[in-house]
């Protein structure tokens, strides 16, 4: 063994994807025995940074050692192998099974009898217990894991690295989905797992808990690395302005609408999903591009979904024009003049086997029947001329109208699916991260859109987790966090560090 | 290239290559397979399959299953049955009715097959339960109600017997030397045809069936697009067992069991894709008869049936492998 001073070392890490350097020459080293946590704000390049040190990217470029020794890993069994343990944001444990064989997965004790190997239920649930007491987790190991809440499956997977044998423990956004006690908890064991030698590297968006938890902290953009700082010598405000502090390279068309009065009125909306937004209430003008900021998992989708009809509310009320209305399924919202680009296009928003005139139509033939029919009868020529209508204004890349969605490009896609909305002529045109995936030529002619929407005085709604485009398109910004508006930010009060400290801290009343 | 253009040529046209070669092998074996009818016997037989693959059709293309259909058209035999018996049949299944009009066994098959596709559809559709399953279960439940139904008095479970001569007439019967039973068939084809073609409703089946979640984002009731297609496609059924059951002049429970089954094979091998979104009624067409001609022709050469099985299998197993290399190269 060497002596290096670092448990892990990643050096110079080149990640190139289609069209995007995910990773450019980016290092990172982690002390035994600390908490080092990565931030930086989405797309920075902190998941694929930790995917190509567990082995589930290749990366083009770099070196990782392991205390010190230069390591060859090419898959999450050979990073397991090394030491590396990953807690993933999403768990995939095997529900209907005990906690104590999800723990030993794939090396569960047996004794072998008749030739058979028959499983050592006493061994594998003793073995279990005395994991769970040296990490003073309270479980009884031979529960199922379905009775277990987001948070204890949270520790299982912890102490399933433990057992490992782990000594760097990736944690990706582990605070997430639970609760304050449930997260002490969690910090409780981090700290014993530190005391034993273990590295920690915690992803996470929220800087309180980075501030109070972790030792040193590396900060990330645009897949680049802004540098690394012992965590006593930050605060807040630094690691904010230096997650955000990049220059402004995208362009944006020149803005020439004016918004006029309010057209939308949502007040008090609440998730029927005790896990989603509350009370949010917001106006949007006619004329105004409004954008809604935040984090992953701030829950702007679930909002505009719910705005839709798409998703139960249990309180809240929408006024369009000073009209009150009642929006139960999204017809009812199309027919009120709303539109909704979703955030996950391949699967809400294509119908990939469907041709760009069919997909194109399939809003439009529903609200508006009568003007693609003569008589009862589906009319092909009235339909290809209107979608041949969006393909030339939105000018969209297609050998013919008949060709298949899923064979374009996502700008193209993302195209097709605007000109099914434009052609049921919305007022309120909600865009969810209208631009992901896309490249810089498609991007613009959607802010063009935008603009020219703004405008002809219709409201125009962006969630967005691009900073640049969110603050170079909109009007005004309500900043969401963890399910409520936690911030509006408009005119000389938009800048980065002020969307995000609205982004990652959300302060319930004044009287706390 | 030119390997490439053949085998992308054969892979397009495989159902019609199928088809020719199996009809040349069984015309060269036994040459009077090639006749008028022989080939007529094969539509008449391929009749009510052709209603049961176009319903199953539909439903596959709005991206679900009808695995009743089967046993549904069993009922559908058995229900029109015992609205068509003639008056003095010592075995009436309705001793005190009067002797029917020949709409009414009409009307009553359309109404069991329109009721077994609500149940069908809300049980799908509102409850979740996966299409698979809900048909696994409920065609046992169909079966079951049938052969209660069938072991009333005076029937005692025997097969139903004694139609009306206008009723055997509509099974066996013709116009222009057409059977009643065939026109019935392409009509059905061309209402399909046009349905999912040429009506605001079919363009709904297929996004539903294409992207069930993008669908319900453009505003489409998928619930109602579910029900419509179980409904049809339960009176499909139904309907097709009214078929045979006036050709055979008789029927039993056991009427077209195991059908779903072909009807299923059927679309596959016609183009339709599980996955919903994709499906055509001419393909569809064409793998009703394949099937009848594997059924028919493998008879008439005198080869034992069991081959038929065989023969069928493998050409289901190897249509739908091309069918998904057609995929694959497209990806």
């Amino acid at each position: 063994m060497s002596d290096s001073q670092y448990i892990l070392e990643a050096r110079e890490l080149v990640k190139t994807f289609p069209g995007v350097k995910a990773l450019d020459k980016v290092t990172l080293k982690v002390k035994p025995g600390t908490v080092h946590a990565l931030m930086g704000e989405n797309g920075a390049g902190k998941s694929t940074l930790m995917k190509c040190i567990y082995g589930i990217y290749k990366p083009d470029g770099g070196e990782v050692f392991i205390n010190g020794e230069k390591a060859e890993i090419s898959n999450p069994r050979e990073a397991m192998d090394k030491g590396i343990s990953m807690i993933h944001q999403e768990l995939h444990p095997i529900r209907p099974q005990t906690i104590s064989e999800n723990i030993f997965l794939g090396r569960i004790p047996y004794k072998k009898a008749l030739g058979v190997k028959w499983v050592d239920y006493k061994r594998l649930n003793n073995e279990a217990k005395e994991l769970f007491n040296k990490l003073e987790i309270d479980i009884n190991p031979k529960m199922k894991v379905q009775e277990l809440s987001t948070a204890y499956c949270q520790l299982l997977e912890i102490a399933r690295a433990v057992s490992f044998g782990a000594k760097i423990i990736i944690m990706d956004e582990p605070t997430s989905s639970l609760t304050e006690s449930e997260t002490e908890i969690l910090f409780r064991i981090i700290k014993q797992l530190k005391s034993e030698n273990v590295a920690i590297i915690y992803i996470s968006h929220k800087i309180d808990e980075i501030l109070q938890i972790s030792d040193e902290v590396t900060v990330m953009r645009d897949g680049t690395l802004v540098g690394n700082w012992p965590a006593s010598e930050l605060s807040t405000d630094m690691i904010v302005s230096k997650m955000v502090g990049r220059e402004m390279t995208n362009r944006f068309p020149p803005k020439n609408h004016t918004p006029g009065e309010t057209y939308l009125k949502v007040e008090n909306f609440t998730s029927s999903n005790p896990h989603s937004f509350k009370d949010i209430s917001f106006e949007v003008k006619r004329g105004e591009i409004f954008g809604i900021g935040g984090l992953v998992g701030a829950q702007r989708s679930e909002l505009v979904e719910s705005l839709f009809g798409l998703r139960n509310i249990s309180q809240g009320t929408v006024y369009i024009n000073n009209e009150k209305v009642t929006i139960k399924r999204p017809m009812d919202a199309i027919k009120k003049g709303m539109a909704l680009l979703t955030e996950d296009r391949r699967n809400t928003g294509i119908i990939g086997a469907l041709s760009i005139t069919d997909n194109t139509l399939v809003v439009e033939q529903n609200l508006h029947p009568e003007l693609f029919t003569t008589g009862a009868f589906v009319d092909y020529k009235k339909r290809n001329e209107a979608a041949q209508k969006y393909v030339d204004a939105l000018e969209v890349k297609t050998p013919t109208l008949k060709t298949q969605i899923q064979s374009l490009s996502g700008g193209n896609q993302q195209k097709v699916i605007l000109g099914r909305w434009l052609l049921t002529e919305p007022n309120i045109l909600i865009l969810d991260e209208p631009t992901r995936g896309i490249d810089v030529g498609a991007k613009y002619e959607i802010y063009e859109l935008m603009e020219k929407m703004a405008s002809e005085g219709k409201c125009v709604i962006m969630i967005s987790s691009e900073m640049p485009e969110l603050m170079g398109m909109s009007d005004r910004i309500m900043v969401m966090c963890e399910g409520h508006n936690s911030g509006e930010v408009s005119g000389e009060d938009v800048t980065d560090e002020k969307i995000m400290m609205f982004a990652s801290t959300y302060k319930s009343g004044e009287n706390e | 290239m030119n390997n490439k253009k053949m085998s992308s040529f054969l892979i397009d046209n495989i159902l019609y290559i199928c088809l020719f070669i199996m009809i040349v092998i069984i015309a060269i074996i036994s040459p009077s397979f090639v006749s008028t009818r022989v080939l007529s016997d094969v539509l008449i037989q391929s009749a009510p399959k052709v209603l049961l693959a176009m319903g199953m059709l539909v439903v596959i293309i709005s991206g679900g299953m009808d695995m009743t259909v089967g046993r549904l058209a069993g009922l559908g035999a058995v229900v029109a049955g015992t609205f068509a018996q003639t008056s003095d049949y010592y075995l009436k299944f309705w001793p005190n009715l009067a002797e029917m009009p020949l709409i009414v066994p009409f009307l009553v098959t359309v109404l069991v097959g329109a009721g077994s596709g609500v149940i069908t559809g809300l049980i799908i559709s509102k409850f979740k339960v996966p299409a698979f399953l809900a048909g696994l279960g409920l065609q046992l439940v169909i079966y079951g109600g049938n052969l209660l139904f069938l072991k009333k008095a005076p029937n005692n479970s025997q097969p139903l017997a004694g139609y009306k001569v206008s009723f055997t007439n509509f099974g066996t019967g013709s116009i222009f030397g057409i059977n009643y039973l065939v026109i019935l068939a392409i009509a059905i084809m061309v209402i399909v045809f046009i349905l999912l073609n040429r009506t605001t409703l079919g363009k709904n089946i297929y996004a539903v069936g294409g992207n069930r979640e993008a669908a319900k984002v453009a505003g489409i009731n998928t619930f109602r697009v579910d029900m419509f297609v179980y409904i049809f496609s339960g009176v499909l059924a139904a309907m097709a067992g009214l078929m045979m059951s006036a050709r055979t002049g008789s029927a039993t429970a056991a009427y077209a069991e195991g059908y779903e089954m072909d009807a299923i094979a059927s679309c596959i091998i016609g183009g339709a894709s599980f996955a919903g979104g994709i499906g055509n009624v001419p393909g569809t067409f064409l793998g009703v008869i394949i099937f009848s001609v594997i059924n028919y022709g493998l008879t008439f050469i005198g080869l034992s049936s069991y081959w038929q099985y065989i023969v069928k299998g493998l050409i289901i197993v190897i249509a739908v492998a091309l069918d998904m290399r057609k995929y694959a190269a497209r990806q």
